[in-house]
């Protein structure tokens, strides 16, 4: 059964993630603290060999990691034109590159955005930036150590797929999707803070509804 | 103070039910411990020495009697009949169970409390004054920006998995008591050349291993913007934060390896794309949260009471904790009054079943029914009448609760330490308990006069010890409990990190390096001196010496 949500629902997956391999092992000791990425955040770049040796499959719709594509484009151009590529990024790669490595982000029918662990959260604003400063319209997917317990805030950051870790059940995880029913502040799925929602009342309003502790001389 | 509408309501039930089942589905092994842990670390339970321990918000420290009688109940009934509150102004239970905990957030949800992101890597509760509302020198109540803020910061769903715990403090009074320059974010108001409402926002100050006060990033930003600001600074946190290292992952690291300047920029680019936008608070919206700080309940009093004066003469016991324990108020013949949560022998900022009941009652009787926790552990009724301070006082003697030593060397911050928490290094509580014992004489201490002294077991800083005017540290060395100690720290609005006086000491010797820390004082200090004016004049040197001094035979 898929591990896919979609539109609220459990729905079938057209699409193959593609992964880079492991790197080998003496490159993972040379690289530490060396080559980085992102000199704050510290995370290693892919290597030349990793790149060079993934394996694509050669035909129907994959979701390739971003520095792939940008190795590999002139071999996915094509299939890219047709719409079979998607692109999916790491939580710690910046946008600009993404951006800066197509013509039209609206080209892409899905972008996935890695959570590496549960706890890392850089996902959350990846997907705020990419739907509110960028428009992004197609697929936005949740792909790595996705738990339902992160389901409520990652749809309202503007995830609106989520690939479900593999030992989870997505009929339990839909349930989340529906954790809270009325959230305080605005956020892609809803820009109006609440207030901006419903007219909330004042004090005065509330305290003649409840007990308020009195004091003698009150006059309130 | 606030009251929750159906919308507030709703949203702690369902925050019951989520934590429930998140309880259940861990307890039937179908969550493992790494998945548990950050969903009960964002609701207060931290896996502690002997127990869980659970952290229960008090927003901005401002709570009611019939939250108060709660709290009480749950101690009794959950936990070993005492709650303990800590230094980010809300209550600790030590002992309650893990499978416990749904039916304790059940009950607080009855009285419109929660323990929503108490702990974890998320917006933290925010901090202020303890005398919002009612302090003398106030320009604005910071309480209904910080409730806004509160509601805004509640399941923030982009900042649910932030690098590391994020804090932030309101100050609005010109004396900043709500260590704005030691929180991750600290928003200090004030009134502008045009006497209207602006915002000076500080960014990266916080303490722990790396103790660094905060850069102003912003100099004037007008309230209406309070949301959208800290939304831009907190997306560039969570995009560019370290995450490979705990230590390093707090904002004021990445605010240090960017430059404040280039933090900064980042900030109002980002911000730029938001500003005005839905989140932009408006007047309507603040007026109406407004409404719940603003209730005109105080009587028209002079400030002057011939009982009182009366009292003060005849006891001088009271007249002491008048002077310590009373503290201004801005409307005529109004006080606030501190119950002293630091008597020698029990472990600062813990309260008894009884005490929390006895607060409780008395908060009814003559506090409009509310009170306050203060980061330096003890709890507050903010509008007692000049006439009723005798009859508070009688009441709290009864109840141990009324030690006056307020802002004297025995009112001791100090984080739970080696006796219950995990992380610690050391014991911090014997040490506060030796050093009250061997300052026993309250003659002597109101001599020494206003001194801050906070001990932290580690380096976590829960206990505020880089801002003490003197701090204590526990550290381990080679598998022992040693003591580092500052001089010179201090919070406010001339905040300053303490200096570390030398080598560390043993437990047994703390007492005796205090004492002399304040015999150097007291043999320096002119007459009108506190003993941070007088660090600040003369320098470290004769404290270290006077320290170190080898002895003569």
């Amino acid at each position: 059964m898929s591990n896919l949500i979609k539109h609220n629902g459990i729905a079938a997956d057209p699409w193959t993630l593609v992964s880079l391999p492991a790197p080998a092992e003496d490159t993972v000791r040379k690289q530490a603290g060396k080559v980085v990425i992102f000199k704050v955040t510290g995370e290693p770049a892919a290597t030349q060999e990793q790149l060079q040796t993934a394996v694509i499959p050669a035909t129907g719709n994959v979701i390739v990691p971003l520095t792939l594509w940008q190795a590999r484009k002139d071999e996915l151009a094509s299939r890219a034109a047709r719409g079979e590529i998607g692109i999916w990024l790491e939580s710690y790669e910046l946008l600009e590159h993404l951006l800066a490595s197509v013509s039209d982000i609206n080209s892409l029918p899905v972008i996935g955005i890695n959570f590496p662990r549960f706890a890392d959260g850089r996902g959350f604003s990846l997907a705020v930036q990419l739907r509110t400063r960028h428009h992004y319209r197609h697929e936005l997917r949740a792909i790595g150590d996705v738990l339902r317990d992160q389901l409520y805030f990652m749809k309202r950051c503007g995830f609106d797929a989520f690939s479900l870790r593999a030992d989870r059940s997505t009929e339990d995880a839909l349930a989340s999707l529906r954790d809270f029913s009325e959230p305080y502040q605005g956020s892609v799925d809803n820009p109006l803070p609440v207030w901006r929602r419903y007219p909330r009342v004042g004090h005065h309003a509330l305290a003649h509804s409840k007990t308020e502790p009195t004091h003698d001389d009150e006059v309130d | 103070m606030y009251i929750y509408d159906d919308i507030d309501q709703r949203l702690i039930d369902e925050r019951v039910a989520q934590y429930r089942d998140q309880t259940r589905r861990y307890l039937a092994g179908e969550l493992t411990d790494d998945e548990y842990r950050p969903l009960r670390l964002q609701n207060g339970l931290y896996i502690q020495r002997h127990a869980p321990m659970l952290r229960i918000a008090v927003p901005y420290g401002l709570m009611n009697s019939r939250q108060l009688h709660k709290l009480a109940d749950i101690t009794r009934r959950y936990d070993k009949g005492y709650g303990h509150f800590s230094t980010r102004q809300n209550l600790q239970l030590n002992w309650p169970k893990l499978e416990d905990v749904p039916d304790i957030l059940a009950e607080l949800a009855t009285v419109q409390m929660h323990a929503i992101q108490t702990s974890g890597s998320c917006i933290r509760a925010i901090t202020t004054d303890q005398f919002a509302g009612i302090a003398p020198d106030e320009i604005i109540d910071p309480r209904p920006m910080i409730e806004i803020l509160r509601q805004w910061s509640s399941f923030h769903p982009e900042f649910a998995g932030l690098p590391r715990k994020f804090k932030l403090a309101v100050s609005g009074s010109k004396q900043d008591r709500a260590l704005v320059q030691a929180h991750d974010i600290g928003l200090e108001f004030y009134l502008d050349a045009a006497s209207r409402l602006a915002i000076r926002v500080w960014v990266g100050g916080g303490l722990g291993r790396t103790p660094i006060l905060g850069t102003v990033i912003r100099e004037h930003l007008e309230w209406q913007h309070a949301l959208t600001y800290c939304e831009a600074i907190l997306r560039i946190y969570n995009l560019y934060g370290r995450r490979d290292n705990a230590y390093k992952a707090r904002i004021k690291i990445l605010v240090k390896a960017l430059g404040a300047e280039e933090f900064a920029r980042q900030v109002e680019a980002e911000w730029a794309l938001h500003k005005d936008g839905p989140s932009t608070i408006t007047q309507n919206e603040y007026d109406r949260v407004a409404s719940f700080f603003t209730t005109n309940r105080h009587s028209t009093l002079t400030d002057q009471d011939a009982s009182f004066e009366a009292a003060k003469i005849a006891e001088p016991s009271f007249a002491a904790w008048a002077r310590r324990n009373v503290h201004g108020h801005k409307i005529p013949g109004y006080r606030a009054v501190t119950f002293s949560l630091k008597p020698t022998g029990i472990a600062p900022g813990d309260a008894s079943s009884a005490q929390l009941d006895a607060m409780a009652e008395l908060a009814e009787r003559y506090s409009f029914g509310e009170l306050r926790v203060s980061h330096e552990q003890n709890v507050i009724l903010a509008d007692v009448k000049l006439s009723d301070l005798h009859a508070v006082w009688q009441a709290a003697c009864q109840h141990g609760l009324a030690t006056p030593n307020i802002g004297l060397l025995t009112d001791i911050i100090c984080c739970p330490g080696g006796d219950f928490c995990s992380l610690a290094n050391a014991k911090s509580i014997p040490i506060a308990t030796a050093i009250q014992k061997k300052f026993d004489d309250l003659d002597y201490l109101h001599d020494i006069g206003d001194i801050e002294l906070n001990i932290s077991g580690c380096m976590n800083s829960c206990g505020h010890h880089h801002v003490g005017h003197i701090g204590v540290l526990g550290v381990d060395k080679d598998g022992s409990e040693w003591y580092q100690i500052t001089v010179g720290g201090q919070q406010g609005s001339n905040a300053n990190i303490g200096k570390v006086i030398g080598p560390s000491f043993a437990a047994e010797e703390v007492p005796e390096v205090v004492a002399k820390l304040i015999e150097t004082y007291i043999a320096e200090r002119t007459a009108e001196e506190h003993f941070i004016d007088t660090f600040g004049r003369i320098g470290i040197a004769p404290f270290k010496n006077q320290v170190y001094a080898k002895e003569v035979a």
